[in-house]
């Protein structure tokens, strides 16, 4: 198992860097040229000269091969993503401190997905074709069908129309005021969890159906089993299986959401420091956290493929 | 045996299961009535789509649903209709006093949960045994059925038994709360030849120490003579015949009982005489033919097989059976 897990991460390398070079170039292929947004910023008569000597600064005059292995060399080496073009904070520095948030409000969307999908799923197989099935299944159609954007924008406009309320804007950090931040947190991590709940719920109540269907669910019966020990123990971990699969699938899109959401919702996590670099061409910033996305996404591969082996015992990671 | 002063352990009347298909609601089973006396060996025999399957879930209220129901009759156990029975009610019965083996060992067990904890669980929910008990005598019902290194076998998963291994875990899993009754479904049908012999000869050793009647659904009419007290062979959802395993193989009077006789091959028999196939093919439950169902494939019908339904009829002390035909043919 351990060796299975440093296998894995050391195959996390190559992927790594080649994500790195896609990263490092795509960055510096967005039109617009930071130089002309630095000089145009700070009001400075662009001469020439003063162009040659933001580039030589900022080392933009050597070969882009150069540029890139000056950076990946740091990152490498330091686990140094360089520094912000505009302040010069490191990249390091401000990505962690956004990573904690973002991580946040995506593990809260997940949690509210699978508090939703799971017993939404399991009760629409077992109460099969009834009102209830209907229901939940409208329920997953409708959650898949209106856009995250939309529905965060009726939250920001028609509470505050109809009875003067509206999110706050200001964010309050969790070691201020916990119940505070986690309220703030809630309404954006409700929206992404039930997009997700939605293939979620469906992945479950499909599997949920098969599963009942299985000779070891007849047995359990004929054990005289309840109807909630034959869901909970014999049924829903054999239908997990897939679920996880599509969990995985989903996590990437999360992370695409979270940017949105923390745009709307003027959360600063890592989508809105993306976005906010993104328009002002700071490139290490760009690089830096998607390098730091990759990371993530291929962590999470690897914890469900773990996960594989904590549910199905035919299983074993060597 | 218990004689027939004393009421039987289990009493089976008028027994009437519908399934839902294409073509409207079938009769999966018809009219069936039996009785198993406690401590008795009932064979039920006959061909895949007679109903023996279907009859043998409907005691323990097995029959899926919602395309199976039971629409008639009564299944009287140890006084009590089971049919009339509430959930809970019922879930007492199942696994505690009437228990099942099942067709499939390869799949009638759950991939993810260990052997022990399936083994235990009878214990668990009908004795509230704590599981750590429950798993010791889990480990004793494994020795029983003997399988070997039973203590390290608790901690296993199926994927890692055989066949036969599997149904010696399942055959544990029955006999776990001393059941007054354990109905086996083709118990080894999915196994290997060598591999049933065994399995049939433990199961019948068990059911006798803990004198547990044993309702044993074949198609294997060698298996009925080793194994069975008393014999009914189903055809299309009804009881044809019914005797001692004596009279079905000694007097077998039912065309069908005999035509089924005659198509087993025999070592006793003259290689040379050819096997009697059993003309025709089973009918469609969907499209039964008018009067007696096997009249078409039979080759005494006479005038009324094709008119009327014949009732079951004693011809011997215990031995009853379903036709108009003269039985002298």
């Amino acid at each position: 198992m351990q060796a299975y897990i440093i296998r894995r991460l050391l195959a996390l390398v190559p992927t790594l860097l080649f994500t790195s070079v896609i990263v490092f170039i795509t960055v510096r292929l967005i039109p617009g040229d930071v130089i002309d947004l630095m000089l145009t910023e700070n009001d400075i008569g662009a001469t020439r000269q003063s162009r040659v000597q933001i580039e030589a600064a900022l080392g933009f005059d050597k070969p882009m091969h150069v540029q890139y292995f000056r950076w990946i060399g740091a990152v490498l080496l330091d686990g140094d993503l360089g520094r912000s073009l505009w302040q010069t904070t490191p990249v390091t520095e401000l990505v962690m401190e956004r990573l904690a948030v973002t991580f946040e409000l995506g593990l809260m969307a997940l949690l509210i997905a699978l508090i939703v999908a799971l017993p939404l799923g399991a009760y629409s197989a077992m109460r099969q074709d009834t009102i209830g099935d209907y229901v939940g299944r409208s329920f997953a159609i409708l959650m898949l069908a209106i856009p995250g954007f939309w529905k965060a924008t009726m939250i920001m406009v028609f509470p505050s129309i109809w009875w003067g309320w509206a999110p706050e804007v200001e964010f309050t950090p969790f070691r201020d005021d916990p119940l505070r931040h986690l309220g703030q947190m809630l309404i954006p991590a409700a929206i992404l969890g039930t997009a997700m709940s939605a293939v979620t719920m469906r992945m479950t109540r499909t599997m949920m159906l098969e599963v009942l269907r299985q000779d070891y669910i007849r047995t359990a019966w004929a054990k005289g089993l309840g109807e909630k020990l034959v869901v909970m123990r014999h049924a829903l971990r054999n239908a997990l299986i897939p679920v996880v699969t599509v969990i995985g699938l989903q996590a990437p899109l999360l992370i695409g959401g979270t940017v949105i959401m923390e745009q709307i919702f003027v959360i600063p996590g890592m989508g809105l420091l993306l976005l906010e670099a993104v328009s002002q061409r700071d490139y290490p910033i760009i690089t830096g956290v998607f390098l730091v996305v990759g990371v993530a996404v291929l962590l999470i591969n690897l914890l469900v493929d773990l996960s594989y082996g904590l549910l199905d015992p035919k299983v074993r990671y060597a | 045996m218990a004689g027939s002063m004393t009421s039987p352990l289990l009493q089976v009347r008028g027994l009437t299961v519908q399934f839902r298909t294409d073509r409207g609601f079938v009769n999966a089973v018809d009219s069936v009535s039996l009785n198993v006396d406690a401590g008795e060996t009932l064979a039920v025999v006959g061909e895949s789509g007679s109903g023996k399957s279907v009859t043998a879930l409907s005691l323990l209220r097995l029959v899926p649903s919602p395309q199976g129901r039971i629409v008639a009759g009564e299944v009287i156990f140890d006084g009590q209709d089971l049919l009339t029975l509430d959930d809970r009610q019922m879930r007492a019965v199942r696994g505690n006093r009437i228990a099942m083996i099942f067709q499939e060992p390869m799949s009638s067990l759950n991939p993810t949960l260990t052997m022990g904890l399936q083994v235990a669980e009878p214990f668990s929910i009908h004795d509230g045994t704590p599981w750590a008990a429950a798993l010791g005598k889990a480990k004793t019902l494994l020795d029983r059925v003997r399988i070997p290194d039973s203590g390290a076998r608790l901690a296993a998963y199926p994927h890692q038994f055989s066949g036969g291994m599997r149904q010696r875990v399942m055959i544990a899993m029955a006999l776990a709360c001393r059941p007054r009754m354990i109905i086996a479904d083709e118990p080894t049908t999915a196994l290997d030849v060598t591999v049933q012999a065994q399995i049939l000869d433990l199961l019948k050793e068990l059911t006798q120490e803990t004198r547990s009647a044993l309702i044993l659904i074949t198609h294997d009419l060698g298996v009925v003579a080793r194994y069975a007290d008393r014999v009914c062979v189903m055809y299309a959802g009804r009881i044809v015949e019914t005797g001692t395993a004596r009279d079905i193989y000694e007097r077998a009077s039912h065309p069908y009982t005999r035509a089924l006789m005659a198509s087993i091959p025999r070592l006793d028999r003259d290689t040379a005489t050819r096997l009697e196939p059993i003309e025709g093919y089973p009918p469609s439950l969907a499209q039964l033919p008018p009067g007696c169902a096997f009249h078409p494939r039979c080759r005494f019908a006479a005038d009324p097989c094709g008119r009327r339904v014949p009732m079951l009829e004693k011809i011997g002390e215990r031995h009853h059976r379903a036709c108009f035909v003269d039985a002298a043919v």
